[in-house]
Order: C-alpha cells, then sequence, then structure tokens
C-alpha cells in the first residue's frame, strides 16, 4: 500500500505541481462591453419631452404625479436611505454602479442581445419526423418558447426599442416638468457615484427604461422572468445607492415605464406575427404557387424537413411604411427564373466559392454567420451600434431614440425579406447543384433575398445618417456582410444585391422620420 | 527501440492535439538514433454526446476524420529523446450541407526523460516525464465545429509516468495536465452559458490518464490501451446547438496497438491500433485505426552499443 501511495505519488506530484505553477498565468479576457466608460451625455436634450412618439399620442397619455418636495420629511428619508447605503457599499455592489453607469438603454439593449443568443436554437424534431412549435404560454417545456430566430429577434429588438423610446420622451416630459434636482443636488452630503447631471432625476430614466424593458421581455422571453426581474431590481439599485435617484424617482419611472409598455404588448398582440409560424396548407400552397409559375420551388434540405421559418413573417404589421406601400415600392423585382441562364451562372459563382475560399473570404463568411446561438444579424448590428454609440455621449432618450429607428428599420427589414422569401419561394444553390457544400450553416427558408443584405442594407442607411462621419464604414461592412453570404455558398448575388437594395429603401424610410421626429 | 502514439483523439471528429500525439509510451530511443515515418488514421462517428444526452444528428450523418501524419523520435542519449508530430487533417460529413474542412493542423514537440530506472522484483521500473508544447501552423478555424479540424489553442502538456517491465510482460500508467491557451475567433461577439464581447475564448484546461498493459519484446509490442480525458471545465452543448470549442470534453477510450519490427531488415517496423470511445461528453462516440511505417536511422558513426536503459 505504501508503495503504491509512493508511486502514485510520483506520478502526479510533478503533474499537480505544473498545473499550479501554470494555473498562476491568468487566462482571463477582458470584454470590450464591461470596458465602457460611464455615460456622460453632452447634452441633457432636456426638451426631448416634445419628440415625436411611435405609439403614444403624446408624452402625456400615461399621468405622472408630481413628486413630493424635497424639503418633506419622507424625501429626507428617502435621502438617508441613499446615505446608509453608500456608509458601507460591499465590492459587488460598487461593481454594479459601475456596470449600469455607461448606461440604461445600453445595458439592457445588451441582456435582450443575451436573451434572443440564449433562445436561437431550432428545435429537435419529434420522433414522427415533424418539428414541435414553441408555445409561449408553456415556454420551459421542450422546446422552450421562444426559438429566437432572426425575424422574431428582430421584433423583439424593435418592440423594446420602439417602447423605450416613447417611454423615455415621456420621462422626459415630466422631469422638465417636474424639475426635481438629483439626490447629489439637493444635498451636497449624498455622493455621486456616477457622473453628475443636471437633468432632472424624477422620474428616474434609468428605472423608466428597467420598467418599460422589463415588461417587455416578459412577453418576449416569458421563460426568463425571473432573470429579468433580477435585472430590474439590480438596475434600480445601482441607481439608488450611487446616489443618482431616490426611491421616489426609481418608483414613479418604473410606473411609467410598465404602463407604456402595455401599450406596446397590445399592438405585439395584435401585429400578426402570432400566426407567423403558418401551418401545411399554407406551406404546400406556396410552393405550389411556385411550380404554377414555371420555377422550382424551395424545398427544405434539412432532414427530416423541417417546415420553412416563419412563413408569413412577411405579414407582420410594420413600422416605418404600410404594407400596401411594402408590396408596392419595397418588394423587389422578382429573382432570375430557376431555368435562365442568369441563374446557371449565378449558380456557378457559388459553386466557385464552395470550392475555392481565400482565408480572408472564409474569416469574413464566420464573421458575419451570427447563426445558430448568437444575437442574429439584427443582433450584430444592435452591437455595431451601441459600441459607436458609446463614443457619442448621447443622453439616454435620444440613445433610446436612434436604436429605435435602428430596429424599426431592422425589422421591417425583416418583414420585407420575409415577404420576397416567401412570395418568390427561390431555392438555395444547394438545392440546385448537390455540390455546393456550406461553410455556414444553411438557413431553412428560400434563397431570394438574403436576409443578411437587408438588415445590412437597412442599418447602414439608417446607422449613417446617425453617426455621419462613419457612414462610408456602415456602407462598407453592409456589402461585406452581404457578400459574406455568397462567400458561404448558401446565396446568390441577386439575393445579396437585391436585398442590400431592398434594405437600402428601409433605411431611408427610417431616415424620413429621423428628420421629423424632432430631435434633430 | 519505441513505440509511436496512441494516434486517436476525436473531439467530435477533430482529432485534438495533446491526447493524439503525445509520446505516451515507456519506451526510450537510444542515443543518436532517429524514428521517423508517416502515419494514416481514420475515424468516425455517427452518434455524439449533446452534454450528457447521446444523439444523432441527421444533417450530419457520419462524421469522419482522415489524418496523415508525420511523426518522429530522435534519441539525444538514451534517457532523453525528443519527438514531434505534424498532421494533415481532412473532415467530412456524410450527411447535410455542411463543408468538409481540411489542412496541417497543430505541429506537436515533446522533450521525453527517463529520470530513473531500477531493478525491483525480478523486473524493471522506470519514470519517466514527458514536456510537450504544441501550435496550430495554418490558420483553420476552431469555431465550425464538428468540422473544424481543431481547436487551435497552443498547448503546454506535463506527463509523469510509471512503467514496469518484468520479462516479456508490462504495464504502464501516466498522468498529464494540458495547459490550453486562449484562441481567437474569427467573430467579435460569441454565446457560451452567457454573451461574451471579444473575440477571445477561454480554453479549459485538461488532465489525462492513461493506462497500458500487455506484451513488450524484441520485435513486438502488442498492448491494451485505457484513456480518459477529462476537460477542467466548459459547458455542455445546449439542446440541438452546436459545439463549440469550450465545451467540456470528456472523453474514454478503449483500444488495442502494436509495432511489428520486420525479422528481414529490423530498422523499419509497422504499428498500428484501433481505438473506439466508451464514454464521452461533448464528443463524437468515435471509432478509429491508425497504420503507420517507421524506419530507425542510426547517426552514432560506430556501431550501436546496447545501452542498459533502451530497450529495443
Amino acid at each position: 500500500m505504501i508503495q503504491k501511495n509512493n508511486t502514485m505519488k510520483k506520478i502526479f506530484i510533478p503533474i499537480i505541481l505544473f498545473a499550479s505553477l501554470i494555473n498562476s498565468c491568468s487566462k482571463d479576457i477582458i470584454e470590450r462591453n464591461l470596458e465602457f466608460p460611464a455615460l456622460q451625455p453632452a447634452s441633457t436634450d432636456i426638451n426631448a419631452g416634445i419628440w415625436k412618439p411611435i405609439l403614444l399620442t403624446g408624452p402625456t397619455e400615461f399621468p405622472v404625479s408630481a413628486p413630493i418636495a424635497v424639503t418633506t420629511p419622507d424625501y429626507i428619508a428617502q435621502i438617508n436611505e441613499i446615505k446608509t447605503w453608500q456608509a458601507d457599499l460591499t465590492k459587488d455592489e460598487k461593481a454594479i454602479v459601475k456596470y449600469w453607469s455607461a448606461g440604461a438603454v445600453l445595458r439592457w439593449n445588451e441582456i435582450l442581445r443575451e436573451l434572443v443568443a440564449k433562445h436561437n436554437l431550432p428545435p429537435y424534431q419529434n420522433p414522427d419526423g415533424t418539428y414541435p412549435i414553441p408555445n409561449a404560454n408553456n415556454p420551459l417545456a421542450y422546446p422552450q418558447f421562444p426559438f429566437a430566430n432572426p425575424p422574431y429577434a428582430s421584433r423583439a429588438y424593435a418592440y423594446v426599442a420602439a417602447a423605450q423610446y416613447d417611454a423615455l420622451v415621456a420621462a422626459w416630459h415630466y422631469k422638465k416638468l417636474y424639475n426635481r434636482p438629483a439626490p447629489y443636488v439637493t444635498d451636497a452630503t449624498v455622493n455621486a457615484l456616477i457622473p453628475k447631471s443636471d437633468l432632472p432625476s424624477y422620474p428616474s430614466e434609468d428605472a423608466t427604461v428597467a420598467g418599460v424593458v422589463g415588461e417587455m421581455m416578459k412577453l418576449l422571453f416569458p421563460g426568463d422572468q425571473d432573470f429579468v426581474q433580477q435585472k430590474v431590481e439590480e438596475h434600480k439599485k445601482a441607481r439608488l445607492i450611487s446616489g443618482a435617484n431616490v426611491r421616489s424617482d426609481l418608483e414613479a419611472g418604473e410606473a411609467l415605464g410598465k404602463l407604456v409598455a402595455q401599450k406596446f404588448i397590445t399592438r405585439a398582440r395584435g401585429d400578426r406575427a402570432g400566426a407567423a409560424v403558418g401551418n401545411q396548407t399554407i406551406w404546400t400552397q406556396m410552393e405550389q404557387d411556385a411550380i404554377n409559375r414555371g420555377e422550382v420551388p424551395w424545398i427544405s434540405q434539412e432532414s427530416p424537413k423541417r417546415p420553412g421559418m416563419l412563413v408569413l413573417f412577411g405579414r407582420v404589421k410594420t413600422w416605418l411604411f404600410d404594407s400596401l406601400t411594402m408590396v408596392t415600392t419595397i418588394r423587389p423585382v422578382p429573382p432570375p427564373s430557376t431555368s435562365s441562364q442568369k441563374f446557371k451562372d449565378e449558380l456557378e459563382e457559388v459553386y466557385h466559392f464552395s470550392t475555392s475560399l481565400t482565408p480572408e473570404q472564409r474569416q469574413i463568411a464566420h464573421f458575419w454567420a451570427d447563426g445558430l446561438s448568437t444575437p442574429t444579424p439584427p443582433g450584430h448590428w444592435n452591437a455595431i451600434a451601441a459600441e459607436d454609440f458609446v463614443r457619442q455621449n448621447f443622453s439616454e432618450v435620444r440613445w433610446s431614440r436612434n436604436m429605435a429607428l435602428l430596429n424599426m428599420s431592422l425589422m421591417d427589414a425583416a418583414v420585407a425579406c420575409w415577404d420576397a422569401k416567401y412570395f418568390y419561394f427561390n431555392p438555395r444553390p444547394s438545392q440546385m447543384d448537390p455540390r455546393i457544400k456550406t461553410v455556414t450553416g444553411l438557413p431553412n427558408f428560400p434563397s431570394y433575398t438574403s436576409g443578411h443584405s437587408t438588415f445590412s442594407g437597412a442599418a447602414a442607411t439608417i446607422l449613417g445618417h446617425i453617426i455621419p462621419s462613419r457612414a462610408t464604414d456602415y456602407t462598407n461592412m453592409a456589402k461585406e456582410a452581404s457578400l459574406s453570404r455568397m462567400y458561404g455558398a448558401i446565396h446568390y448575388r441577386s439575393d445579396c444585391e437585391k436585398g442590400l437594395e431592398c434594405g437600402n429603401k428601409i433605411g431611408e424610410y427610417a431616415k424620413t422620420r429621423a428628420r421629423t421626429d424632432g430631435a434633430e | 527501440m519505441k513505440k509511436l502514439f496512441a494516434t486517436l483523439c476525436f473531439v467530435l471528429g477533430i482529432s485534438s492535439a495533446c491526447l493524439s500525439q503525445t509520446e505516451i509510451d515507456g519506451i526510450m530511443m537510444e542515443k543518436n538514433g532517429l524514428c521517423i515515418g508517416p502515419m494514416f488514421g481514420y475515424s468516425s462517428w455517427k452518434n455524439y454526446w449533446e452534454g450528457t444526452l447521446k444523439r444523432e444528428n441527421l444533417n450530419l450523418g457520419t462524421v469522419s476524420t482522415q489524418m496523415y501524419n508525420v511523426m518522429g523520435n530522435y534519441g539525444i542519449t538514451g534517457k532523453l529523446n525528443v519527438l514531434f508530430g505534424l498532421p494533415y487533417v481532412k473532415t467530412k460529413a456524410s450527411a447535410g450541407q455542411l463543408n468538409g474542412q481540411e489542412g496541417v493542423q497543430d505541429l506537436s514537440l515533446w522533450i521525453k526523460w527517463k529520470a530513473f530506472s531500477k531493478k525491483i522484483a525480478s523486473g524493471r521500473l522506470s519514470y519517466i516525464l514527458i514536456g510537450g508544447y504544441s501550435l496550430p501552423v495554418s490558420d483553420y478555424t476552431a469555431d465550425f465545429l464538428p468540422m473544424s479540424i481543431g481547436l487551435e489553442s497552443k498547448n503546454l502538456s506535463l506527463r509523469g509516468m510509471l512503467d514496469y517491465q518484468r520479462g516479456s510482460w508490462f504495464g504502464t500508467i501516466s498522468g498529464t495536465y494540458v495547459r490550453r491557451s486562449n484562441i481567437e475567433l474569427d467573430r467579435d461577439a460569441y454565446y457560451t452559458t452567457e454573451m461574451h464581447y471579444t473575440n477571445e475564448v477561454k480554453m479549459p484546461d485538461v488532465a489525462s490518464f492513461n493506462i497500458r498493459a500487455g506484451y513488450r519484446d524484441k520485435g513486438l509490442i502488442a498492448e491494451a490501451v485505457f484513456d480518459h480525458w477529462n476537460t477542467l471545465g466548459g459547458f455542455d452543448i445546449t439542446r440541438n446547438n452546436m459545439p463549440f470549442p469550450s465545451n467540456e470534453m470528456d472523453l474514454s477510450r478503449i483500444g488495442f496497438n502494436f509495432k511489428y519490427d520486420m525479422p528481414f531488415h529490423p530498422q523499419l517496423s509497422l504499428t498500428g491500433n484501433v481505438m473506439t470511445t466508451i464514454a464521452g461528453r461533448n464528443v463524437g462516440q468515435a471509432t478509429g485505426f491508425n497504420a503507420g511505417i517507421f524506419y530507425v536511422i542510426d547517426f552514432t558513426k560506430k556501431k550501436k552499443t546496447d545501452s542498459d536503459d533502451s530497450k529495443k
């Protein structure tokens, strides 16, 4: 036994020494989003209460009662609450103050991207080869609700961003109206652990965002309510202990946010997204329509064959134009006929890419893949926007306005693209030429037009308007994102080019709104 | 002489550098001898473990890996050897649309030191330490599992090994710790169990152990092998997701190796092995074989002298 123990020691002692020695060199990674500085807006945008809301009839549609005076015992008690916290802050509490100080709109956008990535997984098939459909009323049973695919995600980003914007316009109206200063102004012994601001603190813009986004997320990600609620509480606590808000600032903001959310939830329940999955009759009809037009119809190349993703998403209610405009003005021209020479040439081009990618082209295909378990292409553009907005020192209300413009564009791009996809029902390159293998996952829906291209065209156009100095960069990024789908061997050139054009057109509608919403 | 590698590791179809090309047996190359040769390996799996759930994937079918490897072992002295391995790897899925990948994978280097050797109970006990390093030598991407040809990390490893031989029979036990470097993806954000805004992925380290026993004498080695690989951290593949480089990849395999020196030309030897996966987590249930031909070149000016420490 002693012999055996010695033996084991001889083997393992050097290994254990090696392991512990080498573990002293850290593998820790500094993630970009945790390096963002505290938000210090260049302007408070104090007049943002008159900016044009999206759904609200006006900033006073939901009332916020006047705050108690700063001389009342109740208010002084609220100030003392902050002081008590500040007397003894833990390391974790300081960390949440720092985290949330980067900005409410920013952080909630990140949380949303995370939820999308978590849920961006297609359901596994049933034993009989059919596929289960996630059920919003039973979100934790497999398949969990939602399957946050690109159209679903675009809609989630848009509703959250739009609701958040309307809520903040209302909050800004009341801020100016009631003009109650921040706690560190009313009492100089309250520390400001965040940059000081002249912006009135009632109702709290942070709590407004937490209230409205928290409610929207509970609709969109009902299985994650605990996670969302924990973030809401953490956010409010961060603002309280940082000296940014007293409790009544937070309560008024959160209540306002929740009320505004209800208006958007009502819209969401009636926007036809709930029926977007379609049914067998519709799926068969779409295929037959393509055959009747003399075209080869798209066929799922998954095994077992999976119904196309959200076949009726093209009929979901848009934000920036009406459904008639979409059909008459936005819908792209038909793709090259599957029997045409142009089609054959484009198919050959895709085959060429599938066999001879340069390392750089392969990297581009992977950089923009945005497939399973990612925040999707709309989420990628949200990340691009957010990282640029961080450097712009926007106020929270301007952040939300810009995010709303971006995300209404992205959702409308999804609607328009899905309309084209199922209207034309065009087959994928690998369906038409079995030699074609892909370097990115093959999406389970028709080819024309490219979703990436449509999203990217729309995003680049509106972002170029928001940050003109980056307009050329955005255009180039959109082109690269578009081309990445040809490199991936999943799209023809026409899909990409027409997708970009369509997206650009949608971005123009957002620009038109941006010029007239009162913020410029 | 020596026998080279138990050259099979299937981490969802990729052959992972550390496990597959580490000098893992208790035999040393004699002074100034170079044993070098090509090996071919093939492995495939149809089922894999998604976390702990064993499943198939009709959109992958059978995923196979071919490996063309050049390996060598040089004796600086009979107690100190250096080894290398450089594989070319090719992957393929029999179903679905994903393109197979191919390319030169990782260069592995080892230093193998016989720290002591003494007679115990009419047998000989040896203690050997093996330090290894491997790094990718082409710009393949790890972020395309299960078609990727490797995991991209640079690996520093240390193996401690005890070998006991009595007559023609032997047993070897060894344990390894593998320090894996972070890797960089082609994208700048990714989700594991949470979102990460960086292109860098923290790769958990690995511990493994290996037991082998069998017949070893002049001209012939035949041994049974058990091998276990345990990733110290990482996360499970979520339901119906694709694998990710920093998954918790664990596997246990059993196999059989042989090496046979040609009687008419003892510098020339044939090696081969078969291995199969008996348990795993976030890896393919791979089965495969390797076959190689090795040649010993003696760089000693005069004819070689038998050394006590160098088994031939």
